[in-house]
């Protein structure tokens, strides 16, 4: 394979990963810069992340943000696995093309439409716009993400083994709490993972079914950065980035080093 | 049947069709109302009250009118027509550059894919209204780009291209570069080296045996690829409002604006109806391939 790795390929991949994260390395860069004006380097500094913490309307939106995708995710992923076993595992039922369409066509469907829409539900029902309606909404959106995620690994699990733990007494719920459950939980927590992130980032959705008590940290920032760029927001999008990467990076490593272990055991039960 | 399997089976599917369906429902039967000064602001609404003569009352009052001013309407039409042309534009450059890249990762040695791979990921985890606003500071008119470009001398004055459909397709191509990447790069991995050599063995120089056979051999990949760039691309509404002017039309903006300045809900309605009708076109499309490539693995 490394026959073929020429110049050409060392170039386009420099080139390309130079583009992917040159962008965002200069936001880092200038959210450090002292200047008010952000494309006039006036030296390092660190204040505009010491007035984000006397921001209380970031603060706020932070907050909301954070309660958000944590309840959108939890409800997501449990509907999403439960979606997921049905697709696999659920069976001949009546209904089953659509419910696999209502699972796909979320995946494809503009943000603007799905916004739209789950608006005009909610005031046809009169639900006031709140916390609740963007929770109802990240979890309808997410919930097919982590079902795709959670599908794919149940499809590539070997059903003998959960038909052994029924064999041996199990109820199904036991089988599917000591059986199924360990094996796909790198998948549900990748589920899980994938539906806080969705949730996090979400503009658009958000705009259309948060009332104003109850604004997001992105509807805040869409609407700082519409005035154009600051520094304060710079700062923001710093911190963003370093948890994300912090977490993917961790995550990474995590699961290689589980993989690791347990490769060593099986080599070890191998030798016995 | 037994109770549990229909609970299993009923509590997502009730979700889907109380917050799905039933929301879309809603969407078309709005694009088929009037607008009204009113609360909600269109009629007609449904009333139960008045029984079978309510819901008939209700029907008749349905018509074509959103629709046909759609038509006639040359906004509506122009706001179509550039977002189909701006996300078919994107789409090609995206290819144009994700190629290579996916090609280099392809045939990188083994042990730096996990890292290439990682670092083709990483940026889709990193919130998306960051990425497009980091393009800001970039590309505006006192902006590293043209700070850059006048300390080279290859221009003599700022460009601008910060709120112009330049930066509207840099803003796609850069979002959504990882999408084409990673398909494309799956299908390149899995080719077998033995057909480049047998190419070559049998007199083609080094680029013919790329035309001839990776092309053809990743043609999987790259569709994929081509899709999943172009179908969010169509409905985008982030990307050109944040880096788009005032002259960028694309039908996500316009919807947005219909909706929440013009505060026309039937007509915003009606645009979102012929946009999912316009993309169900591409979507069955790579369905079609997706499937194709699931039967040519077994």
């Amino acid at each position: 394979m490394t026959r073929r790795f020429s110049w050409f390929n060392a170039t386009s991949l420099t080139l390309g990963f130079t583009f992917l994260y040159l962008p965002m390395l200069i936001l880092i860069i200038y959210s450090f810069n002292a200047s008010k004006l952000v494309t006039v380097w006036a030296g390092f500094s660190t204040k505009w992340y010491g007035e984000l913490l006397h921001n209380e309307a970031f603060l706020d939106a932070a907050w909301v943000t954070l309660k958000v995708a944590v309840l959108s995710s939890t409800f997501a992923t449990v509907l999403g696995t439960m979606a997921a076993y049905v697709m696999v595992r659920g069976g001949r039922f009546r209904g089953r093309t659509l419910f696999s369409g209502m699972i796909y066509a979320p995946l494809v469907m503009p943000e603007v439409i799905t916004g739209l829409s789950l608006l005009l539900l909610f005031i046809a029902i009169g639900l006031d716009r709140g916390v609740v309606t963007i929770v109802l909404a990240h979890t309808t959106f997410s919930m097919c993400y982590v079902s795709v995620v959670v599908s794919s690994r149940l499809v590539t699990f070997d059903r003998s083994l959960e038909e052994a733990a029924l064999d041996l007494g199990c109820s199904p719920f036991d089988a599917f709490k000591s059986v199924t459950l360990p094996i796909i939980a790198p998948a549900v927590i990748s589920g899980w993972l994938l539906a806080f992130t969705l949730s996090l980032d979400d503009l658009v959705i958000a705009s259309f079914t948060s009332g104003p008590s109850s604004t997001t940290l992105p509807i805040k920032i869409f609407s700082a950065v519409r005035l154009g760029v600051s520094p304060e927001i710079n700062a923001l999008s710093t911190i963003m980035i370093a948890i994300v990467a912090i977490g993917v990076i961790t995550a990474s490593l995590v699961s290689k080093q589980a993989i690791a272990r347990r490769q060593n055991e099986e080599q070890k039960a191998l030798k016995q | 049947m037994n109770i549990r399997r229909l609970f299993l089976i009923f509590v997502p599917y009730f979700w889907l069709l109380a917050l799905f369906l039933v929301p879309f429902l809603i969407v078309l039967k709005i694009a088929l109302s009037d607008g009204a000064l009113a609360i909600p602001p269109y009629v007609p609404t449904l009333d139960f009250s008045n029984g079978w003569e309510g819901i008939k009352t209700f029907f008749a009052g349905l018509d074509m009118e959103n629709f046909i001013f759609l038509t006639e309407d040359e906004l509506y039409w122009r706001a179509y027509l550039s977002s189909l042309q701006i996300a078919a534009i994107s789409t090609a450059i995206t290819l144009l550059v994700g190629y290579p890249i996916a090609y280099g990762m392809a045939k990188a040695p083994d042990e730096w894919r996990p890292t290439l791979m990682m670092l083709v990921i990483l940026p889709f985890w990193t919130s998306f209204l960051i990425r497009v606003y980091s393009w800001m500071g970039i590309l505006s008119q006192e902006g590293f780009l043209n700070q850059f470009l006048l300390w080279t001398g290859i221009i003599s004055e700022p460009l601008t291209i910060l709120n112009t459909n330049t930066a509207v397709y840099i803003g796609i191509v850069y979002t959504y570069l990882p999408f084409m990447i990673l398909p494309i790069y799956a299908a390149i991995e899995k080719l077998d080296e033995s057909l480049l050599e047998a190419a070559e063995d049998l007199g083609c120089s080094r680029m013919q045996a790329f035309w001839l056979v990776t092309i053809p051999l990743s043609k999987s990949g790259i569709i994929a690829g081509c899709f999943l760039v172009f179908i969010p691309a169509l409905g985008e509404f982030v990307i050109p409002s944040v880096l788009g002017g005032s002259k960028t039309l694309m039908i996500g903006k316009v919807l947005w604006e219909e909706f929440f300045s013009n505060r026309d809900w039937p007509v915003a309605s009606a645009v979102a109806v012929i946009l999912l009708l316009i993309l169900v076109v591409p979507i069955i499309l790579f369905q079609r391939n997706e499937q194709k490539q699931r039967e040519s693995e077994g």
